[in-house]
């Protein structure tokens, strides 16, 4: 599904190389998780794959069902079928989240030739999904993020997501800012989305996550690469041992 | 007296091109607005009121000529059950206009008013005149002096609609000069709709006197006409718990100054201005000055005032609060935004405080910036196309002061014009 080869980046404006040769490939159906100490490169590697602006990659590709995701505008990669669940989901005074959300859908349902939802048929369907993620309607009201606490801006996400219903899901530290009960509902909405058709990323530093979204797959990325790869166990490794006996280990 | 002979010249020129209707209850006050005039004389370069906007084309003798826009337009206000009254290129247009009749309200001609009108005897240049200080405004009084037609409707009661004067515009030269009189009686509530271009360019005075608990709503869309120029003033008084609420939309036009000027003077009152812009091209260039005074105890008075400005546009905005002695409990509030959707264009703003009460609550905030790159990113990330997004979040920055409209309906008329104005001017 999403095929990242030798990927390489460094930003724009300053000659700091990020990403040093990322190798990746996450199948359909597949969890996989990245995890790594701060300054590794794991969120950048969540916005170069979503076409965030300050970044210039010098090298490697980064594909989506074989199509080359990086010659993309963020519009047309999110229609081909990517989604990024932010770290810090951005506040956005005056858009109505309803409004943002019917506009979202519909652009990319319009972008991939499909009819666009009615006001009605859009209503049914949001309501449904807000009600498992527990959103209240109140909140749907409300400007995009705006006054929201740390745990419902990240179910406003998994909301778009469920909305939207991408084929390659990444997940930048979804579980950042959250208390425990809020991290349980954010799984429990990542968990309903999970199908044979669908891949996820989950980026994060902390195994408790992975706990509640159960990955098949752990990389450990560290200055900019991948530098392990192993089953869930290798997260628990991490949570026992932190991550200086395997920095050492491949040093 | 040299700089006064030398300024004298263009007013001159400008008198001599206009008529003053003759006789009638208005004939005193004309030549009082004349006196006025001759003394000020009209706005020149150098006019530190001036300063952010060139007078030349308000006051030359003759109005420059300004193409006609062509292409469909949507009837705005069309959704609202209203009482239609229609002027074109200045002039009335009686069968066009609804008949004037309403419960509640009276309404009138300035050219047809030849009884004697008590009620707009104590208006018509008066309220003009009053705003004279401590800035004059001479461009206002020559329209009093001068102006040939115009509404003047004294509102008695609580009538069932809206009253919306529709400008129409046919001629690519008509130099119109209206002057417009409401007086709301004590407890009376009307709904003002204005909207059209007048002509190519045009001299607009509105006077409106809002007696004790009275409430006025005042909605106004300048017209889609890219070539018209318009200097308008808006010139009111509050009496005691009475409500003033005005909201002007401009799309296009060469050149427009739309001065505001508000006296508070029953405690209690509360006042409104607000206005959204959106100017596209060097061209464009809009101009917002308001002057609150404050003269009573425990007022409210807002300023709202946003604009979006692409491909080399020009925004002014000079807002003034004074809070004179003994105004205590006044609370003011002034925001002036301007989005500024390229580097070419640019917006100048001038708040202004001037308080003489001690126990007050003024606020002033002015800013511009660009488009938010990070919600863009954010909406883009979610499939929403560029240019959709720009938009979302430009109608999204101005809501706040198409929100100053109360009516829903009215609210949801002018966010679509606004909608439908980005549509057609993207980037």
């Amino acid at each position: 599904m999403l095929s990242i080869k030798g990927l390489k980046v460094k930003l724009e404006d300053e000659d700091k190389q990020i990403l040093k040769g990322v190798d990746l490939e996450i199948e359909a159906g597949k969890v996989h998780a990245i995890m790594g100490p701060n300054g590794s490169g794991k969120s950048t590697l969540s916005y170069v794959l979503s076409g965030k602006d300050g970044y210039e990659v010098t090298g490697g590709s980064a594909t989506l069902e074989g199509v080359d995701l990086l010659d993309m505008e963020p519009e047309d990669r999110a229609a081909a079928g990517l989604f990024l669940a932010f770290q810090y989901p951005v506040e956005i005074p005056g858009v109505g989240n309803m409004t943002f959300l019917r506009t979202a859908v519909n652009a990319q349902r319009k972008s991939r030739g499909e009819e666009e939802m009615t006001a009605a048929e859009f209503l049914k369907v949001v309501r449904a999904r807000a009600k498992e993620l527990k959103i209240d309607a109140e909140m749907l009201k409300r400007p995009v993020n705006v006054g929201f606490s740390g745990g419902e801006k990240k179910r406003n996400e998994i909301l778009q997501m469920a909305m939207l219903e991408p084929k390659m899901c990444i997940l930048d530290e979804t579980d950042s800012g959250l208390d425990v009960d809020a991290m349980k509902l954010v799984a429990e909405g990542v968990n309903a989305l999970r199908t044979e058709g669908r891949g996820f990323l989950v980026i994060t530093h902390y195994q408790r996550l992975l706990d509640h979204i159960k990955p098949d797959v752990v990389h450990i990325m560290a200055d900019g690469r991948i530098i392990k790869t192993g089953g869930p166990e290798l997260a628990l490794e991490v949570e026992n041992n932190g991550y200086a006996d395997i920095l050492a280990e491949v040093a | 007296m040299a700089e006064a002979a030398v300024k004298q010249t263009p007013t001159d020129a400008m008198i001599a091109t206009l008529d003053m209707p003759q006789g009638g209850w208005s004939d005193a006050a004309r030549r009082d607005a004349l006196a006025r005039v001759q003394t000020m004389g009209l706005p020149g370069r150098r006019d530190e009121y001036w300063k952010y906007t060139r007078p030349d084309t308000l006051v030359q003798a003759q109005a420059l000529p300004a193409a006609l826009r062509d292409g469909d337009d949507t009837v705005l206000f069309d959704t609202v059950d209203r009482l239609k009254i229609v002027f074109v290129d200045g002039v009335f247009d009686a069968e066009a206009s609804d008949d004037l009749s309403l419960d509640g309200i009276t309404i009138e001609r300035l050219a047809d008013a030849t009884s004697d009108l008590h009620w707009a005897r104590d208006v018509y240049g008066v309220l003009e005149n009053n705003g004279q200080n401590p800035v004059p405004r001479p461009l206002a009084a020559l329209n009093t002096a001068f102006a040939a037609d115009g509404v003047l409707i004294h509102v008695t009661g609580k009538p069932s609609k809206p009253v919306n004067i529709i400008y129409r515009r046919t001629s690519t030269t008509a130099d119109a000069m209206l002057h417009n009189c409401i007086k709301l009686d004590a407890g009376a509530e009307m709904t003002l709709l204005e909207n059209g271009p007048v002509a190519a360019r045009f001299n607009g005075v509105l006077e409106v006197e809002v007696a004790d608990k009275a409430a006025f709503h005042h909605v106004r869309a300048q017209g889609r006409d890219h070539e018209q120029r318009a200097a308008t003033h808006i010139f009111t008084r509050l009496g005691a718990e009475s409500t003033f609420k005005s909201f002007t939309l401009t799309a296009n036009g060469v050149m427009t100054r739309n001065d505001c000027v508000i006296e508070l003077t029953g405690d209690d009152a509360n006042a409104t201005v607000a206005g959204a812009c959106v100017g596209d091209g060097g061209d464009f260039h809009h101009d917002d000055t308001v002057f609150i005074t404050h003269d009573a105890v425990n007022c409210e008075s807002r300023q709202v005032f946003k604009k979006v400005l692409r491909n080399g546009a020009t925004g002014v905005f000079q807002g003034k609060i004074l809070v004179k002695a003994g105004a205590q409990k006044t609370d003011g509030y002034q925001i002036s935004q301007s989005l500024l959707l390229d580097e070419d264009s640019q917006f100048l703003a001038k708040p202004e405080l001037e308080i003489y009460a001690d126990d007050v609550a003024c606020s002033h905030g002015s800013t511009s910036g660009a488009i938010d790159e990070d919600a863009l990113f954010y909406l883009r990330s979610r499939g929403v196309p560029h240019g959709a997004a720009t938009d979302l979040l430009t109608l999204a920055f101005l809501a706040e002061a198409v929100l100053e409209v109360e009516d829903e309906a009215l609210r949801e008329e002018v966010t679509a014009r606004l909608a439908s104005w980005l549509e057609r001017h993207a980037a």
